[in-house]
């Protein structure tokens, strides 16, 4: 019997089209983020407030997948920005070659940020690579506190978390300082807004980390070309 | 609930290498998992089980090590393995620590046999 090394990833495949997606956001200066979070947390609802923001002009997509329906792109292209919705029929997380197909006919040069809303799940899609810049985690006052410490993953890959729902703290019994704890535990340093879609409380400060984050990709992207 | 992609693309990959050793089979592929990889191994081992049965992979064994989270100390260099989420170094209390594994999905071995031998020999050897 011969024991062969088999170095490699177990999603190499995935992995290599992210791989390749992220070279191509690098060349045509897109920043993309891929959004994650358990289902009915307020993904939608945050890219919602934050395509309504943003200036008509601004060069920003979504791509936003779900098992079935076309309901949350149908949201979300009121507010005119290309949208495109994934349906995975059934998978529970998107993976990169969803990405790369969704990608094909839209022009990666007449975009500066690309939206993932992934499938609403907190274990699955943490697994796969999309080529985003960057993970957001989306954790919502209705949870549990401890989620962070129950679904470290997620928490542990993710660049931010939004604490959403925050309108809703004087009726439900969510500790949000031990939430961010929890979260800094699982991610020392961890950033984290605490964002209400309904009232647009905290909306500044998510809307300033993204401007800051589109800032820093593009002294990247600079320096790269 | 992705275990089932994943215990797919192990034995894509186990299916892949074969083709480099035609004259033997696949006895037991061996892949590491970190603790912070959201990957189930039970869950893993169960799907794999599922897919191989009644296949000419019918009798591969699924060799799984679990990898713990570990940090480095950026100030005394001390590696260490993270327990209850405290990530501070145990040798000088830093907590300016950065995660150097844990998060492996990653194949490590695979055990080839040439056909003619006993299968349960090869297995008895590990």
């Amino acid at each position: 019997m011969e024991r062969v090394p088999l170095e490699r990833k177990v999603l190499s495949e995935n992995d290599r089209i992210a791989a390749e997606l992220r070279g191509r956001f690098l060349e045509h200066g897109v920043l993309c983020l891929n959004l994650i979070s358990s289902p009915g947390s307020g993904k939608t609802s945050l890219l919602e407030r934050t395509l309504e923001t943003l200036p008509r002009h601004d060069r920003v997509a979504v791509l936003t997948g779900d098992i079935q329906t076309e309901n949350d792109a149908d949201r979300l292209k009121r507010f005119h920005f290309p949208v495109k919705q994934i349906t995975t029929g059934g998978t529970c997380h998107l993976d990169a070659r969803m990405i790369e197909r969704h990608l094909a006919d839209w022009k990666l040069e007449d975009l500066d940020l690309l939206f993932i809303e992934n499938v609403g799940n907190l274990v699955c899609p943490s697994s796969y690579d999309l080529g985003e810049a960057a993970k957001v985690v989306v954790l919502s006052v209705t949870e549990g506190e401890d989620k962070p410490l129950k679904y470290p993953s997620i928490f542990f890959k993710s660049d931010l978390l939004v604490l959403s729902k925050i309108d809703l703290l004087p009726y439900v019994p969510f500790d949000i300082e031990a939430a961010a704890e929890n979260a800094r535990k699982v991610h020392p340093g961890m950033e984290i807004v605490k964002v209400s879609c309904l009232t647009g409380n905290g909306m500044h400060e998510w809307m300033m980390w993204l401007e800051q984050r589109r800032r820093a990709h593009k002294s990247l992207v600079e320096t790269a070309s | 609930m992705h275990e089932m992609g994943i215990a797919n693309s192990v034995l894509d990959a186990v299916r892949t290498e074969m083709r480099r050793y035609p004259e033997s089979y696949p006895c037991k592929v061996g892949v590491r998992i970190g603790e912070m990889a959201a990957i189930d191994p039970e869950a893993l081992r169960f799907c794999f089980e599922a897919m191989i049965q009644e296949t000419d992979l019918a009798s591969l064994e699924l060799a799984i090590e679990v990898c713990p989270r570990r940090h480095r100390c950026l100030v005394c260099e001390h590696d260490f393995i993270v327990q209850d989420y405290d990530s501070s170094c145990p040798q000088c209390t830093s907590l300016a620590t950065t995660c150097i594994s844990g998060d492996e999905l990653e194949f490590a071995y695979l055990e080839v046999e040439q056909y003619g031998t006993s299968a349960v020999g090869a297995k008895s050897t590990q």
